[in-house]
């Protein structure tokens, strides 16, 4: 059983869902963030949000799978004054909806003036509504905005066992666990996390405080990167409970401070969910080995469609 | 004179709510008499994560209540977080017209939100000017909020026109929805949706596709205005179920052809009482 806490899967098809079930994701928490390219009216935003608190939810249920949201302004387009303020404006109403577990994913991109004023108002939102937060960490001057990332979150007054600072690497897992953040590692096919380097990492660290997941979106990336890199980890004799920690109960613990997502969602649903159409897990169901394959790979061998 | 519906849910939510009892009171109150609407925002909000998700728990007595209070109106299987959100946005007295309160809300609802929302349709006031906002819940994706509007509410039935209704009604066969369920169902049954469940019928068969036995009922009345009778006579010698469904379908249809048919086929219509029975059975269940 896994949670993959970071995958936008409002980018990715059926074939996908479908693949994730049958790997054992039981969960995913999908962050707010941008689109590929940058949004051009408050409005367009306001149904972003509107579609991962509610279609995307349905969506996800009809595989058996639970998802859950992070709601957020993300850095790139804090840029964009105009929208940033618009979207402000909407945010608190979208924050205590069903299934919001944290304010994200936020942080900096280029590390400008605008970024960190949204940065900062949004961590206070978090604050005062009592929500975790999930912090993307820059691709570029990693180090440096990774660690100011974590300076404004606790000159903001919050608490770090409240924040998840996520895309993490060799070189800033040490500050982020020392500093007693939460270490979010995105596996990611050439710009962030491996799953080789992530083995040697559990195997150095441990189980406490980090998290795995895919961030998994419109780029080329892997929907099932959890349940691989727990296998792999397994392989290589990485514990059981070490590798639960990580892919499943870590998750649960942080985001479950919302009080918005608990195992009982997925271990205990109502016989029929009438009211989120919830279709049950198939794996619980079915009792069937969780197994990993290719999305899509058993229906393009077949050229019925009916 | 009988309590208007809205008393009665507000009863019932405020029974079943324990320690925000007082919470909920002052905060209805404060929106009947014209708070903010930012403040109806945040009992929208908050009333899943304090007054919690169970189903609002209605007795047989309770439910004898309801149909004397508005016809037709069906609170089972509301949660008592969403009959509050219903209490709440019914009594709130707003600047703004209705609808645009309504829309605002709508924009930003979760899933859980809008079951609620639209479920509360027929308690509303200026209900007529909810068409657009309707539409918007009957085009959604989501079968839960489909069902909302279609399923145990008199919306439909009170205010949809014929063009409104029928796509409704095909819409619920074409995402498997039951229409049991849907208040009004025989009394809304026109020709123009008997044409077009007929044709919903032809393209089913051409793809080699079943059909809900719930398809017949809407046509019966009409059988012979729409030439269906062939169709008719294909199903009474279907599946068990399929002929059940056709016979009393058939039985609703007082012409010559129809009687002449059905009698062709007598096996078919020694099921129409056991037919009649449990279609009752249902109705009591749902309506006591």
């Amino acid at each position: 059983m896994f949670i993959d806490p970071h995958a936008h899967m409002i980018s990715r098809t059926t074939d996908d869902y479908e693949a994730m079930a049958a790997a054992g994701i039981v969960a995913v928490i999908e962050p707010a963030f941008w689109l590929g390219q940058p949004r051009t009216f408050v409005g367009t935003y306001v149904d972003y949000l509107s579609t991962i608190i509610g279609f995307e939810r349905f969506r996800a249920g009809q595989f058996g799978i639970r998802h859950y949201c992070t709601v957020g302004l993300n850095s790139k387009e804090a840029n964009n004054e105009e929208l940033a303020e618009g979207v402000m404006e909407w945010l608190p109403r979208f924050a205590l909806k069903e299934g919001v577990v944290a304010i994200g994913e936020i942080g900096y991109d280029e590390q400008t003036p605008l970024e960190d004023k949204y940065f900062r108002a949004q961590l206070a939102l978090a604050k005062e509504l009592q929500l975790p937060v999930m912090v993307h960490t820059p691709h570029r001057d990693k180090k440096q905005g990774t660690s100011r990332s974590m300076d404004v979150c606790l000159e903001m007054g919050l608490d770090p066992s409240w924040v998840v600072i996520d895309h993490n690497n060799e070189e800033t897992v040490d500050e982020t666990l020392d500093r007693g953040f939460w270490a979010g590692f995105s596996i990611y096919p050439s710009t962030k996390m491996g799953t080789v380097r992530m083995v040697e990492l559990l195997k150095q660290y441990g189980s406490e405080r980090i998290i795995v997941d895919s961030a998994c979106d419109w780029g080329i990336s892997e929907p099932l990167a959890v349940a691989k890199t727990a296998k792999l980890a397994l392989e290589n004799g990485i514990s059981a409970e070490t590798v639960r920690k990580v892919t499943y109960a870590n998750t649960l613990e942080v985001y479950g401070k919302s009080g918005q997502i608990q195992e009982s969602d997925w271990l205990n649903p109502p016989e029929i969910d009438q009211r989120t159409l919830y279709e049950g897990n198939s794996i619980l169901r079915g009792g069937r080995e969780p197994r990993i394959e290719a999305p899509g790979s058993r229906k393009r061998d077949s050229l019925i469609i009916e | 004179m009988s309590e208007r519906p809205i008393d009665l849910l507000r009863r019932w939510v405020l029974r079943q709510t324990r320690e925000q009892r007082a919470w909920f009171e002052e905060r209805v109150n404060a929106l009947a008499e014209g708070a903010p609407e930012r403040e109806l925002h945040m009992v929208m909000g908050l009333a899943p994560r304090l007054l919690g998700k169970e189903t609002l728990a209605l007795s047989t007595e309770d439910l004898s209540l309801t149909n004397s209070a508005l016809e037709g109106w069906r609170p089972e299987g509301l949660s008592l977080d969403g009959a509050a959100r219903i209490v709440a946005l019914t009594l709130y007295r707003g600047e703004r017209p209705f609808a645009e309160t309504f829309k605002d809300l709508r924009r930003t609802a979760d899933a859980r939100e809008l079951v609620a929302l639209y479920r509360g349709l027929p308690l509303y006031p200026e209900p007529e000017s909810l068409a657009f906002e309707v539409g918007e819940g009957l085009r959604s994706n989501m079968l839960g909020v489909f069902e909302a509007i279609t399923q145990h509410n008199p919306y439909p039935y009170l205010h949809f026109d014929e063009h409104r209704w029928n796509h409704m009604i095909l819409k619920a066969l074409f995402v498997n929805s039951s229409l049991a369920n849907i208040v009004g169902l025989d009394e809304r049954t026109n020709p123009e949706l008997a044409r077009q469940l007929l044709d919903h019928i032809h393209e089913r068969w051409a793809a080699g596709r079943t059909i809900s036995p719930e398809v017949w009922r809407c046509i019966g009345p009409y059988a012979v205005d729409v030439g269906a009778l062939d169709e008719f006579e294909k199903a009474l010698s279907g599946e068990p179920l399929e002929q059940a469904a056709a016979a009393l379908a058939l039985a609703s249809n007082s012409s010559p052809q129809a009687k002449s048919l059905l009698a062709a086929h007598p096996a078919a219509a020694a099921k129409i009482a056991e037919s009649q029975a449990e279609q009752a059975s249902i109705l009591k269940n749902e309506v006591v």
